[in-house]
């Protein structure tokens, strides 16, 4: 581990001065770029993405992946809908609710990936059509409107001035950061990515940690859903298609590595900044909005072989 | 498998069952279902239907082959859908804009060949996961495609262009292109030092090295080799209906994954065939069209397909812990 860490800390050094870079260029592109209002509308545009993205990054340190969150967030969209509209919850019983079945959903992955040996790519692309299915039977594509005022809070309101859903981004950020770098259950995470027999002899309890995992996979996309579905005010079954991409994107060009066992909160992070930073700065200057996915696909190639070609130059 | 092999006293037939064991279920699978929906609903053994199943996903089956070689080789391509889509709008634009339709049938191709002679370069040589390689190349293949066409529809393409409609001996060429190199593709990896080469480096790549063999040279033979696949998939996309939407259609590369998945293409590598992956794309074509038949709302059609998809990993899952 001692080996591995100056080695991290140089991947997110260049991705921070990477980040710090393309800020100052966007700036100078767009005035309107770096206004605090832009910048927390786009903080507010970040938290569905980034809530995901901190679960993926446990997943992907694991040796895992997770390609099912952007099924379970429209399947819990769909479920808050129908439990409100149709079935007449009271709707924060149905938020509840529905939070509650998108954590099960991700239950479930852990259980078929520690329970049957299942690899998580096949189990987790298993669910992602039946998750996406189960949105799309049970909502006949009918979108469910005409929410209550007060609901709006969690995607639009603000607390001192900052939007709701970057404080809990924030406070979701730190916490995984706590968890992954400074817990017991961090190391497990870590050595279980980085030799999965060795850690089941050196007594972690391998299955009982991946489950947890994938289980905080999912109630993180039920907990985007719910902010979501706040946010554009309206469920429809097709919510957060291709949105593992994109976390996977996030977390894969913040150093973690698709093999497992490295990785940091941090660098997740600023993965997301850095990409919703070019999305909005390039969009801000005049590229149209398809443009900026194709420098984001540039970016994420370039970025893992100029970690590829350091790791190489020092014998890695 | 081994233990089939290995004791004599075993028939013929038990080797060839265990040794197809995938193929064989789903090709019951589709028999069965074409009884017992035919019998309720005698119309989906009409000829329009059985048509419109085979030949409307011939393309799906084609881009599956390529897949389950990428897959046995131990890699994956999430950005195939959009590869197909890229080709597809640009064979319609090099019709529509009277270019001699070899052409427009060929240049493609020879893009999708290089993309993927490139991305299989990068993963090969810079040991970058593919997964995260093909990432990348969706999302520039997806953005560029919409940046360039603004999404607009190419109509209007010349009628010799149309490859997908036409019928030699009565049977749409689709059809015709999905068993031709179904069959092709099948014997290729069998019978070639390539194919053996291909499920030697998905097994173990540096056993397959200390065989003798190029890890590196082959898997970008199998990124190319996908790449024309996929190619000609997208010309069959391209001029199947009378329009080219120029998007990337949603959710392909997973029906393009699964069809090989579910076909008993080992998602760990250098195990299964081309064959299977042709007939469980007919399969999935199959359940679509029979969910119509029977009433059940379209709208079900991917849970259906999601918990078969389960199924049918979990099984084997306990064939290989039964086989241990």
């Amino acid at each position: 581990m001692t080996g591995a860490q100056p080695k991290l800390l140089r991947h997110e050094t260049v991705l921070a001065a990477l980040t710090m870079i393309a800020m100052a260029v966007l700036a100078s592109l767009s005035d309107k770029f770096f206004t605090a209002d832009n910048l927390l509308n786009q903080g507010r545009l970040m938290a569905e993405v980034g809530l995901i993205s901190l679960a993926m990054t446990f997943v992907i340190v694991t040796g895992g992946i997770d390609l099912s969150v952007g099924s379970i967030l429209g399947l819990t969209a769909i479920l808050l809908g129908v439990f409100w509209k149709n079935l007449g919850l009271p709707l924060p019983a149905a938020i509840v609710l529905a939070t509650v079945c998108g954590t099960f959903a991700g239950f479930v992955n852990g259980l078929i990936i520690t329970r049957f040996g299942v690899p998580p790519l096949i189990a987790t692309l298993a669910t992602l059509a039946l998750y996406r299915g189960l949105a799309e039977g049970i909502s006949e594509a009918r979108s469910v409107r005409g929410y209550p005022e007060w609901f709006f809070f969690f995607g639009q309101g603000e607390v001192l001035g900052v939007p709701f859903q970057l404080w809990v981004l924030g406070l979701a950020t730190a916490a995984a950061a706590v968890i992954l770098g400074l817990t017991p259950f961090g190391r497990a995470t870590y050595a279980i990515g980085a030799n999965e027999v060795a850690a089941r002899f050196s007594g972690i309890r391998v299955n009982a940690v991946k489950l947890w995992i994938y289980t905080a996979s999912g109630f993180c996309a039920a907990l985007a859903a719910v902010i979501f579905v706040s946010r554009v005010t309206t469920t429809r079954s097709d919510m957060g298609t291709g949105l593992e991409l994109d976390a996977i994107t996030a977390v894969v060009l913040g150093g973690t590595s698709i093999f497992g066992g490295r990785g940091t909160i941090i660098g997740t992070a600023l993965g997301l900044v850095l990409i919703q930073a070019l999305k909005n700065g390039l969009a801000l200057s005049g590229v149209k909005g398809d443009g900026a996915i194709v420098v984001i696909g540039l970016v994420l190639i370039g970025a893992i072989l100029v970690g590829a070609l350091f790791d190489r130059n020092r014998g890695g | 498998m081994s233990s089939a092999a290995l004791s004599p006293g075993r028939s013929n037939l038990r080797r060839f069952l265990t040794g197809y064991g995938q193929e064989i279920v789903v090709l019951l699978s589709i028999a069965a279902l074409f009884a017992v929906v035919g019998a309720v609903s005698p119309r989906f053994l009409s000829d329009t239907n059985i048509n419109s199943i085979f030949a409307g996903n011939a393309y799906i089956a084609i881009a599956a082959i390529g897949m389950s070689m990428i897959i046995m080789a131990g890699h994956i391509d999430v950005s195939v859908g959009a590869l197909i889509g890229v080709i597809a709008t640009i064979a319609g634009t090099l019709a529509v804009k009277g270019y001699p339709v070899w052409m427009a049938w060929s240049v493609p191709i020879l893009f999708a060949i290089a993309v993927n002679a490139g991305v299989g370069t990068l993963v090969a040589y810079t040991r970058i996961p593919s997964i995260v390689v093909t990432l990348g190349m969706l999302s520039i293949l997806k953005g560029g495609l919409i940046s360039a066409t603004q999404g607009e529809w190419i109509t209007n393409m010349p009628a010799e262009f149309m490859i997908a409609q036409m019928r030699p001996f009565g049977i749409p060429s689709a059809v015709w292109f999905m068993v031709a190199l179904t069959f092709i593709a099948a014997v290729f990896l069998r019978y070639t030092d390539f194919g053996r080469a291909v499920y030697a480096v998905g097994g173990n790549m540096e056993a397959a090295r200390a065989a003798g063999i190029n890890p590196e040279r082959t898997v970008i033979g199998v990124f190319a080799l996908h790449g024309l696949f996929a190619g000609i998939a997208g010309i069959l996309f391209a001029t199947q209906l009378q329009v080219i939407q120029s998007t990337v259609p949603p959710n392909l590369e997973l029906t393009v994954i699964t069809a090989s998945v579910i076909g008993g293409v080992s998602i760990l590598g250098g195990a299964g065939t081309v064959i299977g992956s042709t007939l469980a794309a007919i399969l999935f074509a199959c359940i679509g069209s029979a969910l119509i038949f029977l009433n059940v709302s379209a709208y079900w059609l991917r849970a259906v397909l999601g918990l078969m998809i389960l199924a049918t990993v979990l099984a084997d899952m306990a064939r290989r812990r039964r086989a241990r």
